[in-house]
């Protein structure tokens, strides 16, 4: 069988396309020709991305956060609120957000929603995209629900693609069955770089991230870091040391000028 | 000026029978009782009962030794009460704002109305003529002070009008009671003999405030209520005032058992009810639904919003999730609408369609449609609280209240990104008896820590708890795979609070 044969029975076995989606984007991502590599700081357009990660582990949640402020490219000057859903499984499982360890600028700005079954969590996450006030939805559900299947996760991504409000949903301890979101992470948690003045201490939340599935991007590992203003990224499984505590250099300047 | 209705309960159930006083069923001995811990109590007797020496206060026993014909109705204080916010209401006809005294009397300020009836004399003359009318035994006073004026409606002459400034040469012959003090003061002051509002006040100021100065509530200290009756001190009254309510209802002429047709009735009252609010400029924060069964129930429903709203669509859509339950029945009849509690909300522009149908909900209106399905308790929003307990640092508010003013956030050292809401206890291999901890085991899973730094010792509120309880020294943990920990020791060796210490598991870093 050659490559133009396997194209074309690759485009009768596709399913309908997505609403926004355009026939050659889909072409180039079965032929393997895809745009561009993902990098932190990259506008994605993405409004519906899921992220799967372990559930005695708090990477999911904090590398979904991560990725909502790069999306908002960390601006100090939005005051909107922005919503956490959790079921209460995920609730057990990985506990409560709590104010004093969220990021500066998003910890009076959140409002969270402990939902009690995953039909609830997924109503609220609906009604949290339809409103036009929200920053961006944060959902935690815990295994595979029978509620969250592709026709619930369809319906995510329509809202939020109709709405403009980005959410990202956090899959604690689940299968990658079927899901409808654009982008698909799997996180777990990686092993930080020293701090330079506590060498013993616990550094920079620091993740392994696979991209596993996109539209518009190629799928790849990363190692991603949360420094205070951006999310860094190094190719996975370079090691350097953590500058991040380091007074930036004086430069030109006199030290006296601060 | 100060109205004292003397026979309240009384009167109340002479309306009640229809018969005018010492007529009819009042001619014979009859009493109000209470029921008490030790028995039934007397709190209300009439003439004929006190002429043969029943008194209210006594025992129903006693007094049957005295009177055995003495008949008995129970007394009704909710429906007294009731009575005189109504009679509170009515009493504003001589001015234009009235306090309750209960058990039993009215407070009305009448100043600069009383031209409006020709002079305080006739403005007494007609509450007293008024009052009558409604079958009141009552006595009225006016005095520049509301203590002036309850002290003369109880205890002064009838009718007593005070003016002018040398009040207390005019009041110095009232008994101390009319100081509207509680009875062990005024038992003191009997047995200090001191009777007189005149032997109060010869006796000095300084020996009073030494007297009584620790005794805080005016009803306790002679002094506080002599400057009230005085006017020395203010004295501030809560005022009773009418609140007209927003309601709309409409009564069916067939009564309807099914939901579609109870969904337009309900969309005709929002409509009605979003009218009603527009042309008071308010908006509803609460509503309540009462739908009137044929066969002779209520079924209410409330809704409580977290803005002022007044949007039919909205109220409907809220309103739908709670009328799933609802069981009609034999059908409804009557459907109202109410809004017991409303604030300001002026008018806005309205939403043009395309906008609308672009920009989705309001957050308003968001934390709504969540509240009403999953309940207020699940929609919340950490709020700051001065404690350097992890689990004390945060509460829980509803959210869209405005935040409360904290002069500086606590600044910790490092926080997890989440707190699980009970700490589960591990097992930890550590440095005893204080070191780092070396390997622990969690949900089954055995953890080797890499890197650790702690302690962070949070020692216990002792303005808050027990003596008892243990420090507590926090270890902020990586294991050999990457994940981040949050785990902290209860208590040290040796203490004296309890064994050997445990290890618990608290927060889940990023």
């Amino acid at each position: 069988m050659n490559r133009i044969e396997a194209r074309s029975e690759v485009h009768v076995l596709s399913p309908p396309l997505a609403a926004g989606l355009r026939r050659g984007s889909v072409s180039r991502v079965l032929s393997g020709a895809k745009s561009a590599r993902w990098r932190p700081g990259v506008t994605t357009g993405c409004r519906h991305a899921e992220v799967f990660a372990p559930a005695g582990e708090a990477s999911g949640a904090a590398l979904a956060l991560a990725l909502a402020r790069d999306a908002l490219g960390f601006d100090a000057e939005d005051q909107r609120l922005w919503l956490w859903v959790q079921d209460k499984a995920a609730l057990r499982l990985s506990g409560r957000p709590y104010r004093p360890g969220l990021p500066p600028h998003l910890r009076h700005r959140l409002i969270h929603v402990a939902a009690t079954t995953p039909e609830d969590a997924l109503f609220a996450l609906e009604e949290g995209l339809r409103c036009r006030d929200l920053a961006f939805v944060i959902g935690e559900i815990a295994g595979n629900p029978r509620a969250l299947d592709f026709t619930a996760s369809r319906r995510l991504s329509l809202a939020a693609e109709k709405h403009g409000t980005a959410l990202w949903l956090v899959r604690l301890d689940a299968r990658s069955d079927l899901g409808s979101a654009r982008m698909r992470w799997r996180v777990t948690a990686a092993a930080s770089p020293p701090p330079r003045w506590n060498p013993q201490a616990p550094g920079r939340a620091t993740w392994n991230a696979e991209l596993f599935r996109a539209h518009t991007f190629q799928p790849g590992y990363w190692t991603l870091r949360d420094d205070d203003t951006a999310l860094a990224a190094e190719p996975a499984g370079s090691g350097t040391p953590d500058h991040g505590d380091l007074v930036r250099g004086s430069g030109a300047r006199s030290l006296a000028a601060g | 000026m100060a109205i004292w209705c003397a026979d309240l309960a009384l009167d109340r159930w002479r309306l009640a029978e229809g018969c005018a006083a010492g007529e009819g069923s009042d001619a014979a001995p009859l009493a109000l009782i209470a029921e008490t811990a030790h028995g039934p109590r007397i709190a209300a007797v009439n003439a004929a009962g006190a002429a043969e020496g029943a008194r209210a206060g006594a025992m129903l026993a006693d007094a049957r030794a005295l009177c055995p014909a003495l008949a008995v109705r129970p007394a009704d204080p909710a429906g007294d009460l009731a009575f005189l916010e109504a009679l509170a209401l009515w009493a504003q006809r001589w001015g234009p704002w009235s306090a309750l005294d209960p058990p039993d009397g009215l407070i009305v300020d009448t100043t600069g109305a009383a031209h409006l009836f020709g002079g305080e004399a006739m403005l007494l003359a007609d509450a007293r003529a008024q009052l009558a009318r409604r079958g009141l035994v009552a006595r009225a006073a006016i005095a520049p002070t509301a203590g002036a004026a309850w002290a003369l409606a109880h205890y002064g002459p009838e009718s007593a009008i005070l003016e002018g400034a040398d009040l207390m040469d005019r009041l110095a012959g009232l008994p101390v009671a009319a100081l509207r003090l509680d009875d062990d003061v005024l038992l003191l002051l009997r047995r200090l003999g001191l009777k007189r509002l005149g032997d109060l006040a010869g006796i000095g100021r300084e020996a009073l405030a030494r007297r009584f100065r620790n005794r805080r509530s005016p009803g306790a200290n002679p002094l506080v209520r002599l400057d009230q009756l005085l006017g020395r001190v203010p004295e501030p009254l809560l005022p009773v005032i009418a609140a007209q309510q927003p309601m709309v209802q409409r009564r069916l002429m067939e009564p309807i058992r099914h939901r579609p047709l109870l969904d337009r009735v309900l969309m005709d009252l929002a409509e009605d009810m979003a009218r009603a609010l527009e042309g008071r400029g308010e908006g509803a924060r609460r509503l309540e639904l009462a739908a009137w069964k044929v066969d002779g129930d209520v079924l209410v429903r409330r809704l409580e919003m977290a803005a002022a709203t007044r949007d039919p669509a909205h109220v409907c859509r809220l309103f739908a999730a709670r009328l799933d339950d609802l069981d009609a029945g034999f059908g409804i009849e009557l459907v109202r609408l109410s809004a017991p509690w409303t604030e300001p909300l002026a008018l806005a522009q309205a939403e043009l369609d395309a906008a609308a149908e672009r920009h989705g909900t309001s957050l308003a209106a968001c934390i709504d449609r969540l509240t009403v399905r999953l309940g207020t308790e699940a929609v919340r929003r950490p709020v700051p609280r001065a404690s350097h307990l992890p689990e004390r640092a945060q509460r829980w508010a509803p959210p869209l209240e405005p935040m409360p003013g904290l002069q500086e956030d606590f600044a910790f050292h490092e926080r997890p990104l989440k707190l699980l809401d009970r700490p589960e206890p591990i097992a930890v291999i550590y440095e005893a008896p204080d070191g780092l901890p070396r390997l622990f085991r969690w949900r089954g899973g055995v953890h080797e820590i890499a890197r650790a730094e702690g302690p962070e010792r949070i020692a216990p509120e002792w303005w808050r708890e027990r003596s008892t309880v243990r420090l507590r020294d926090y270890y902020r943990i990586e294991d050999s795979t990457g994940r981040r920990y949050w785990i902290y020791r209860h208590g040290l060796a040796g203490d004296g609070r309890g064994g050997a210490p445990e290890w618990f598991l608290q927060g889940l870093c990023a």
